[in-house]
Formats: structure tokens, sequence, C-alpha cells
């Protein structure tokens, strides 16, 4: 059994949580720019041509203001043990890498006396046991400008496919141009209701463009993001093609009487960073 | 070249912008968001004064990140409007001119726009750092237990905005998409 230290856990996500705020990852630079040459409307490369000078400036400044509340997955290997209060040791992390990196503190103690935490703890962390003796840490910082576009329906089997279509578009419609296009939508399948929405956050974590590896699902993120890019909702909603860079589709078996469908939708600062330790 | 206007807005001005111009703001503007909105409105309901003067104001919704050593801001982007539109048309009905932020607004606020002259501007959404640069000077008005959220006096210099909503009511999340999509149909 491997022995790790709780502190190394806080060290990186406080490392993660400055990373991930203030560097955009390399796969949805490249996704913004290829959509900007694929840009047919004048009105929207302009604003496309903004996000990428805005990504370009580093220096240690966060990309976007809104640093979002702090999504932590860990996937921890059966074979480590932890010591110390791991729960804790990534609230320190975040509470670090929030203070010491300059970011907003965005995160109220109850949702409604709403008052901030003054140090954007809690994480909201995911655990996962996995084979191995590692650790690997994610953090997303997710906005909740995108969050509040989110949305999950129980579908009924018989709405099949169509049902699942209807719906996902209709979720990007009614979010118009509040998510800061162009976005990323992340989808859940399948599960129970709670399994639903995880998948649909799990699915922002994949990185853009990388397709869904069953050909049909990937075929289906295809043939979704032309639909969604044809809606015309475009960058910021002013008018365009880009209104979406990538849907990202992740399933899991479900029951006989469901078909959970859960939409996550992602801002174009689609921010995700990671460590293995 | 983007036409440029100065805040305090008049409206002269206002009245003369139209949804989808491409404009630059210079002058003194004032940070609020839900919670100081909140608070504001309350003010209006027991009578008590405003804590910044309202008579053509514009109002930036943001919340920036803390400032680093040595630098005026943090990252300083807009945030989502609708959650402001319960309160702007209270404001609006006092003086306010001028409304920044990102996404779709309430027919209320709209209806409010048309009949105050108040204009609503999109800054883009997620670029935070890139805006800031256009921040020249950041005083705190009031509400610092806010935090991020208290209100701040703003000094910008050639911020870029696009006019969404004007104050006949033209909306160009409606007419941005439409043009888009009638070209793309020719195609």
């Amino acid at each position: 059994m491997r022995e790790l230290k709780a502190e190394l856990i806080t060290d990186a996500v406080a490392r993660l949580c400055i990373e991930a705020n203030t560097r955009l990852p390399e796969d949805v630079k490249c996704s913004i720019a290829s959509a900007r040459q694929a840009e047919d409307w004048q009105a929207a490369r302009e604003i496309l041509d903004r996000i990428i000078e805005n990504y370009s400036i580093g220096g240690g400044i966060p990309i976007c203001q809104d640093t979002g509340m702090a999504c932590v997955f860990l996937e921890i290997g059966q074979d480590v043990h932890i010591s110390g209060d791991l729960a804790k040791a990534v609230d320190e992390g975040v509470r670090r890498g929030y203070t010491d990196g300059y970011l907003r503190k965005s995160v109220v103690r109850d949702p409604l006396d709403r008052v901030n935490t003054g140090d954007n703890t809690p994480a909201m962390l995911y655990t996962e046991l996995v084979p191995g003796d590692k650790v690997k840490i994610t953090v997303a910082p997710k906005g909740f400008g995108s969050e509040n576009m989110s949305r999950i329906a129980m579908l009924r089997p018989s709405d099949g496919l169509e049902g699942v279509r209807k719906f996902i578009l209709e979720s990007v419609e009614l979010a118009g141009g509040n998510p800061c296009p162009p976005i990323v939508v992340g989808v859940g399948l399948g599960g129970t209701f709670d399994k639903c929405a995880l998948l649909a956050k799990r699915a922002l974590l994949r990185e853009v463009d990388v397709p869904n590896p069953n050909p049909f699902y990937a075929k289906l993120e295809r043939e979704l993001l032309d639909e969604i890019n044809a809606l015309g909702i475009g960058p910021q909603g002013f008018g365009g093609r880009t209104t979406a860079l990538a849907v990202h589709i992740e399933t899991l078996p479900t029951h006989i009487a469901g078909l959970p469908c859960a939409v996550n939708i992602n801002c174009h600062v689609a921010r995700h960073a990671a460590e293995v330790l | 070249m983007a036409r440029h206007i100065t805040a305090p807005l008049t409206k002269d001005v206002t009245r003369s912008l139209r949804a989808g111009e491409s404009i630059t703001l210079s002058g003194t503007i004032y940070t609020a968001r839900d919670a100081a909105h909140k608070r504001l409105c309350e003010l209006v309901a027991a009578g008590k004064p405003l804590p910044f003067p309202i008579e053509g104001a514009v109002i930036y919704y943001v919340g920036p990140t803390p400032a680093r050593p040595g630098e005026i801001i943090g990252s300083a982007g807009p945030t989502t409007s609708y959650r402001m539109d319960a309160y702007a048309p209270t404001l609006m009905r006092l003086g306010l001119l001028g409304m920044i932020g990102k996404g779709m607004r309430g027919q209320e606020v709209i209806d409010a726009m048309k009949e105050t002259g108040a204009v609503y501007f999109g800054a883009i959404g997620g670029a935070g750092a890139l805006l800031s640069r256009c921040v020249k000077s950041a005083e705190l008005v009031c509400y610092e237990d806010l935090g991020a959220e208290a209100i701040r006096r703003l000094e910008v210099e050639d911020m870029p905005l696009t006019v969404v909503i004007d104050s006949l009511g033209n909306n160009l999340y409606e007419t941005g998409r439409s043009a888009y999509l009638e070209q793309r149909q020719t195609l």
C-alpha cells in the first residue's frame, strides 16, 4: 500500500486552481482558432478575435473574472492510502489557490442566506476509486453564467433519439447568448437522475474535439454540433456560425422505464487542469 | 471606427444609439451585481439616497477578481444581466441611462428602457483580462462586505462595447441572428 500525505494533495489542488484559471488548455485554444477560420460572419469573426486576444494575454491574470466554483475530481488508486483528512486537504488547496492566485471568491455558505465564505470553499469534490497506486487530480473551475443554463429531463423511453436531440437543441436555444457562446455542450444520457447530471459535467472534462469512442455517439456528437451551429446564435449571441465548439456525450446503462438526459453547458473559457500524484 | 461616448450619459446620446452599433466608452461608471442591486432597491424603497449619483449613470454588471499587487483591478468581464432584471427598471426610473452586461433581458426591462431612454450595452463575456485593461482607476464606493460584489467607481478608457438593446427596443439578439440566418440562406 502506497502512502500519500494529504498535504501533497493540498499543494496540487492549489497549483491546479491557479493554472486552470490563468491558462486556457491547448485543446480549447485550437478549437477556438479553427472556429475563427470557419466563421463566415464578419461581426462574429471580430468577437472571436477579441476572445483569442483575451486568452493570449497571460501573465497570471485570470482569463475570466468568474473563476468559478472549484470542481475537483479525484481518481484514487485502490492501492494508495492517504494520510490525513482528504476533504479538508482539498478545501485547503482551494483556499490557498484562490487566495494566492488573486482569484475571485464566488461561493456563498447557504443558498438562501447568501453570505460569502470568503475563500471559495468548499470545493465541489468528486471521488472515484480506480485500480492502481496513483491519484489523478482534475480541477475544473465552473462559472455560473453557463452553469445556470444547464438542464435535466427525465425523458420517456418512447422519446428515443429524437427526444434527446430535441431536448439538447432546445437547451442551447433557451440559453441563447447567456452562457457566453461559443459553448461546449456536455450531455449525460442514462443512469439515474443524479448520475446523469454528473455524466454531463464529466463530459466537459474531455478534451475538446476528442469524440466519444463509440462510433454511434461520435456521429451523434458531430450531427448535433452541426445542428447547433445552424441555429445562428453565434459568438456572444450576436449572430454567426460559431455557437458551439463541441458536443460531448457520455452514457450509462439506465432503467427499463427511463431515459434521463442532462445538458451541462460550459462557456468558451472551458477550463480544466490535471496532475497525477 | 467605433463611435466614442462618455459617461455619465445624456439622453441625447442614448436616444441616438442603435442596436448593433459598436462604441467605445470612456468616463465614470459604477459596478454592481445581484447583492448590490438588492441593497440599492431597498434604499429606494425606504426613501433613502443612493450611494452614487444615478442621473445619467452607467452600471457595469461585474464582479472583478482581486487586483494583484501593483495593478488597478483584476479580470473584469461582464456577468449575465437577467439576474438584475428585477431591479433595473427602478433604477432607470431614477435616471440610470446605461447598463453593461451580457445576455438577454426581460420585457419589463426593455419596456423601462423605451420609457426612460436607457441603453443596454454588451461587453464580451469571458474577456475579463482584456476588459481590465480599459480600467484606469477603481475606488470602493460602498458595501465592502460583499467582496467582489461591492460597488466600485471605475474610470474607464475606450471600453469596447456593442449596443445590444437600444431605447426603441431594437434587440441585437434577435436582429443579429436573423441577419446571419438570412445571409446563410442565400449562400
